[in-house]
């Protein structure tokens, strides 16, 4: 029966058109594992092979693969939710009542959004604080430490921006505690909180500027910035192993 | 000729190492070597699977966490109703706690644009790459300038009232003068570890503390005009 089956897996792989799409062939060498990483557009940001000591859980705690398959989790249920939202005043808050009440597992798709929202928040100051202890920022890698930074204020602005679209009052008042903060800054401040609320006070605009950016601009910012941070993980010789004897060993 | 089909031809591409390094070691140079070979693994399919079940075994808990627990959802926004007290998102708690001792240009201006130019210049600043105690050379100086800086800083916080960042701060000194008054040679455990911290140890480690304990206050602590509140309890 399993031999079928490979048979069957073989047969499928073997496939023209299936090697037209994946060049890496049929086989457990490890040229075939190697091809699988390099010649896939996504998997080439990664390295071929991995010192065995980085992947102990006490190594990482996995901290920055959790981060990213919270990002993965906030996309999914972020598009499907956008698919029952208008950025409006006061249909945006009409549309969680539906969510909760005339959508199927509407209520669980919100739920996974905002603990998933909660959970990437907290474990990016993980990672980073995991990263600082560890030593894993000095040379080579300082500006892969750098991005993460980048990525740190990325993930509180994508919360943030979302905090605002149920509309209600915890939504209301979270967000114009932070927009007047921003009118602090000096001779500035009025003309920054303008731009970020295309308005004088948390309205209609506010929303769908906040929307705009919640479900566009900072996504895009967000994996543009996550793609050079996992390059930079090959480049600067792999996941930090511990101790600077074994950085001469890079790739 | 057929080929025949009851062999299976292998090639093992590990059959070409790394290749090796050669040093040549001149008269000045220290003949020590550092660099080892180290057991790898292929990232396909080892360090893609392991990632894999991370974070399913994570997806699966927030699952969990999704089904028993709703995410809050009030009435519908009200410019003319405030409620009492307005709180940020509990990640910016931290810098509301502080936005109730300093003026807004301080709290929420200068003390996160401090804070971000400080993470990245963290790379930079560890210059010694050993990353060595910050009491194994020059102690007696460092001494002097530490007690300066903590002082004045503990003044600044007192005529500002910040009771809630004090206590942290005074904690951390006095671990650090602890570790000062720690002989590397015959201390074991936790203080010896303290011993050979860098300074930018300490300073992580303050901050990491700080955050922990002004983000805790205003999320737990915090009820209307900004009062204390005990959370099983209400208001004080």
């Amino acid at each position: 029966m399993a031999n079928t089956l490979d048979q069957l897996v073989d047969q499928v792989r073997e496939n023209r058109i299936w090697r037209s799409i994946f060049r890496s062939g049929t086989g457990e060498s490890n040229l075939h594992k190697s091809l699988f990483v390099q010649q896939n557009v996504f998997l080439h940001l990664f390295s071929i092979k991995a010192r065995k000591r980085t992947l102990e859980f006490s190594a990482t705690w996995y901290l920055g693969a959790l981060t990213f398959g919270t990002f993965m989790i906030l996309v999914i249920t972020g598009v499907l939710l956008m698919l029952y939202y208008h950025p409006s005043v006061p249909q945006a808050y009409a549309d969680m009542k539906d969510l909760q009440y005339v959508v199927s597992s509407g209520v669980f798709l919100r739920n996974l959004h905002r603990w998933s929202a909660h959970a990437m928040v907290f474990l990016v100051f993980a990672h980073m604080f995991k990263v600082f202890y560890r030593g894993a920022y000095r040379t080579p890698r300082e500006f892969n430490w750098i991005i993460g930074v980048v990525l740190l204020l990325v993930t509180l602005l994508l919360s943030y921006t979302g905090y605002l679209l149920p509309w209600d009052q915890l939504a209301f008042w979270a967000v114009t505690v932070g927009s007047n903060i921003a009118s602090a800054v000096p001779l500035m401040g009025a003309k920054i909180r303008f731009l970020m609320l295309g308005g004088t006070a948390v309205n209609a605009n506010a929303l769908l500027r906040f929307y705009v950016l919640h479900c566009v601009i900072l996504p895009l910012a967000a994996i543009l910035f996550i793609a050079v941070h996992f390059w930079r993980i090959r480049k600067d010789g792999g996941i930090y192993a511990g101790d600077h004897s074994s950085e001469g060993s890079n790739q | 000729m057929s080929t025949p089909k009851d062999f299976l031809a292998v090639v093992d591409s590990d059959a070409r190492k790394t290749p090796r390094r050669i040093a040549f070691i001149t008269k000045r140079t220290s003949p020590q070597v550092r660099v080892k070979d180290e057991d790898r693994v292929m990232t396909y399919p080892e360090v893609f699977f392991r990632a894999t079940v991370a974070i399913e075994t994570l997806a699966i808990a927030l699952v969990i966490t999704a089904l028993l627990w709703d995410a809050p959802l009030e009435g519908l926004a009200d410019p003319m109703h405030t409620p009492n007290p307005a709180k940020a998102p509990w990640y910016f708690l931290g810098l509301q706690e502080m936005l109730h001792y300093f003026p807004p240009v301080v709290a929420g201006v200068l003390v996160p644009g401090l804070v971000v130019m400080a993470l990245i210049i963290i790379p930079y600043f560890n210059i010694n790459i050993e990353a060595e105690g910050m009491w194994v050379k020059d102690k007696a100086r460092r001494l002097r300038i530490f007690g300066i800086v903590v002082v004045l800083f503990c003044i600044f916080l007192a005529v500002f009232h910040v009771w809630v960042a004090l206590v942290p701060t005074l904690i951390m000194a006095a671990l650090m003068y602890m570790a000062a008054q720690t002989d590397p040679q015959t201390a074991t455990g936790y203080r010896r570890s303290l011993v050979s911290k860098p300074l930018s140890f300490w300073i992580m480690t303050w901050f990491l503390f700080e955050l922990v304990v002004l983000t805790v206050i205003g999320t737990f602590f915090r009820g209307p005009g900004w009062s204390w509140v005990l959370p099983w309890k209400g208001a004080l």
